[in-house]
């Protein structure tokens, strides 16, 4: 039954799809350029994750302060926060008139709303914490002993990180990162609130296939189509890191 | 060069108190020979830096590395202390070569120079054929060796070796041990060796240190500490039976007397008050099992000058001998052939005879209670 209620709609989808004319659709400048922003932004997303999130993982799976816990529990609550909210939230802080916002206006001229900057950071927003996550519990569980060793021939702290740590934790930096890629690949709630929808700027694949639905249902399936392909793909990318992984141990 | 000298008193909050010095003149190999936890792994860390004394200080070649007193120290990096651990912990994204480089490269070394060297070390160690595996795809000795020439490559200052030969199946433990031994010989450093195996410890060591319950109970050469335990651990270790005692007054021309501490007197034909053992004084006996000869009956007069009763509790077959052990006092381990086990037809609650030869029974003094002025003075009154 549970299979069957997963498997279903795939198949409709599957069914239903203009196989004739998917060349045809997927050749439309528009399309095209929905494609493009949601392969930018994603990948753009994914970078700025990895870059903040891997110290933030570091700092919440090595360090032990007071108010660790809270922060662990600010850093999940994208997870859990339905992405609309995330996106209103994104707007009253980094909107033109948000309390951060009006200074990035006012000083630097910079506007995040519905630019595909802002595409990019709610997409980050959303998709962050699933390698911050990932990240934190692959540091928690690597192995101390390795850096103790490597502490006692004469290396130091940074340069443990970058030679010994990240290479243990490489696996799972992999897989969070293609989680959290995945995660704003499919984002919707927070980019179309704080980023809107504007084709060729902000319009992602999601927002494409929902607008298309109203119009033109063959094309809202072949973009469908389209971001399962990328699903899936990037499904078979993770188990193949996992496999790897578990030959490696 | 260098020597060390450490005073490591390291506290944890469970009560546990390690309290051990250790001093190691450049070119020797001292052990550190006790059961687990009595400490030892934590001497080698408090040397490396990866725990800090709660007092005591560390030094090498007169640098201090830690001394909680006047907050010198010295971080683990910058120590460079040789250590091999006992699980290795070799880099498992690594191959063997840039294992052995990594200390090379940590310190700023140029890949191919780093390499070059490594590739030397690995050569030195017998194994240039397996330079490009991953740790995952080494035998278990081949990663003892790969942690040791690491460990050497780094160019450390004092080598610290953790249970060296523990995580090895017997057949390579013999093999490695020699090769060890010339390792530890060509490193003109100090070297520390952890070890809770008497035979490692004999064979690496030029001196033995045995550290039981954080303390350093005896310090000697392997052979001084194999004949004269100070501990019944060792004694067990090296298979002696073991006893605690004092001088007696009534010493005989022959030997030395000794009145146990739980109950029976043995004659030991060296030791005694001609080898500078008043009456009196605190005095171990050490007899080898083989010594020990059991009887159905009171034994003929003859050589062996020590005869006593007991009740045999346990028999238990070695190689090409009986081990029993009889209750008595004093209680003791005594080596039969299995001839003499059917001729006596033992089993547990058999009543017997021991005698042991006095002259392979040896009477030295116990380190554990040195005599100082104050208990010689309270001796004094028994002895007179």
């Amino acid at each position: 039954m549970a299979v069957a209620f997963l498997l279903l709609p795939l198949a409709g989808l599957m069914l239903r799809a203009p196989w004739r004319g998917l060349p045809d659709l997927l050749a439309e400048p528009a399309v095209r350029e929905a494609l493009r922003v949601s392969l930018v932004s994603a990948t753009l997303a994914t970078l700025f994750s990895l870059l903040l999130g891997v110290p933030l993982a570091w700092v919440l799976a090595r360090t032990s302060w007071p108010g660790l816990s809270v922060l662990r529990a600010l850093v999940t609550l994208p997870l859990v926060l339905p992405p609309v909210v995330g996106g209103v939230a994104l707007l009253l802080a980094l909107g033109r008139r948000g309390i951060a916002g009006r200074y990035l206006d006012a000083w630097f001229g910079v506007t995040l709303p519905f630019t595909t900057a802002g595409v990019v950071v709610a997409e980050t927003f959303v998709a962050m914490p699933f390698l911050v996550v990932t990240v934190e519990g692959a540091l928690r569980s690597a192995d101390r002993g390795l850096e103790e060793a490597a502490a006692t021939l004469g290396s130091r702290p940074l340069h443990t990180f970058r030679h010994v740590t990240l290479p243990l934790v490489a696996p799972s930096l992999a897989a969070g990162a293609v989680l959290c890629w995945a995660r704003a690949l499919g984002e919707f709630g927070a980019t179309i609130t704080f980023a809107g929808n504007f084709p060729g700027t902000t319009q992602t694949m999601p927002l494409a296939v929902y607008l298309a639905l109203e119009r033109d249902p063959d094309a809202a399936i072949a973009l469908s189509l389209v971001l399962l392909a990328v699903s899936i793909s990037a499904l078979v990318l993770l188990r193949d890191r996992w496999l790897r992984a578990g030959v490696a141990a | 060069m260098t020597s060390l000298a450490a005073r490591v008193v390291v506290e944890r909050p469970t009560g546990f108190r390690l309290d051990a010095e250790v001093a190691v003149e450049p070119g020797e190999v001292l052990a550190v020979l006790g059961p687990n936890a009595a400490g030892k792994t934590t001497v080698l860390r408090a040397v490396a830096g990866l725990v800090p004394l709660t007092a005591g200080r560390v030094s090498v070649g007169g640098e201090v590395w830690d001394d909680p007193a006047t907050g010198a120290w010295r971080d683990v990096a910058d120590r460079a202390a040789g250590l091999v651990f006992q699980d290795y912990r070799l880099f498992p994204h690594l191959s063997a070569l840039d294992n052995v480089a990594f200390g090379a490269r940590a310190r700023g070394s140029r890949r191919r120079t780093a390499r070059a060297a490594a590739a030397g070390w690995l050569e030195r160690v017998g194994l240039a054929d397996v330079a490009r595996r991953r740790p995952a795809e080494l035998s278990g000795g081949q990663a003892q060796r790969v942690a040791l020439a690491r460990a050497l490559a780094a160019d450390p200052a004092v080598l610290l070796l953790d249970e060296p030969l523990s995580a090895l199946d017997a057949r390579t433990r013999l093999e490695l041990r020699g090769d060890l031994r010339r390792h530890l010989t060509g490193f003109a450093g100090p070297s520390l060796v952890v070890t809770h195996d008497a035979l490692d410890a004999f064979v690496l060591a030029d001196r033995v240190a045995v550290l039981e319950a954080g303390r350093v109970v005896q310090t000697g050469r392997p052979v001084d500490v194999a004949r004269r335990p100070a501990t019944e651990y060792v004694a067990r270790l090296v298979g002696l039976n073991l006893y605690r005692g004092r001088a007696s007054a009534t010493s005989t021309a022959g030997g030395g007397r000794v009145d146990l501490d739980g109950g029976g007197t043995l004659v030991a034909a060296s030791g005694g008050p001609g080898e500078g053992m008043p009456a009196g004084a605190r005095v171990l006996v050490a007899v080898p099992p083989s010594a020990v000869t059991l009887h159905a009956a009171h034994p003929p007069a003859g050589s062996p000058r020590n005869v006593w009763r007991g009740t045999v509790t346990g028999v238990e077959l070695l190689t090409d001998r009986v081990r029993v052990a009889v209750a008595g006092a004093p209680p003791a381990l005594a080596d039969i052939t299995p001839a003499a086990l059917a001729e006596l037809r033992l089993e547990p609650g058999s009543e017997v005879w021991l005698s042991a030869k006095a002259t392979e029974t040896a009477a030295y003094p116990d380190p554990a209670e040195p005599l100082e002025p104050k208990s010689a003075q309270r001796l004094e009154p028994k002895s007179l």
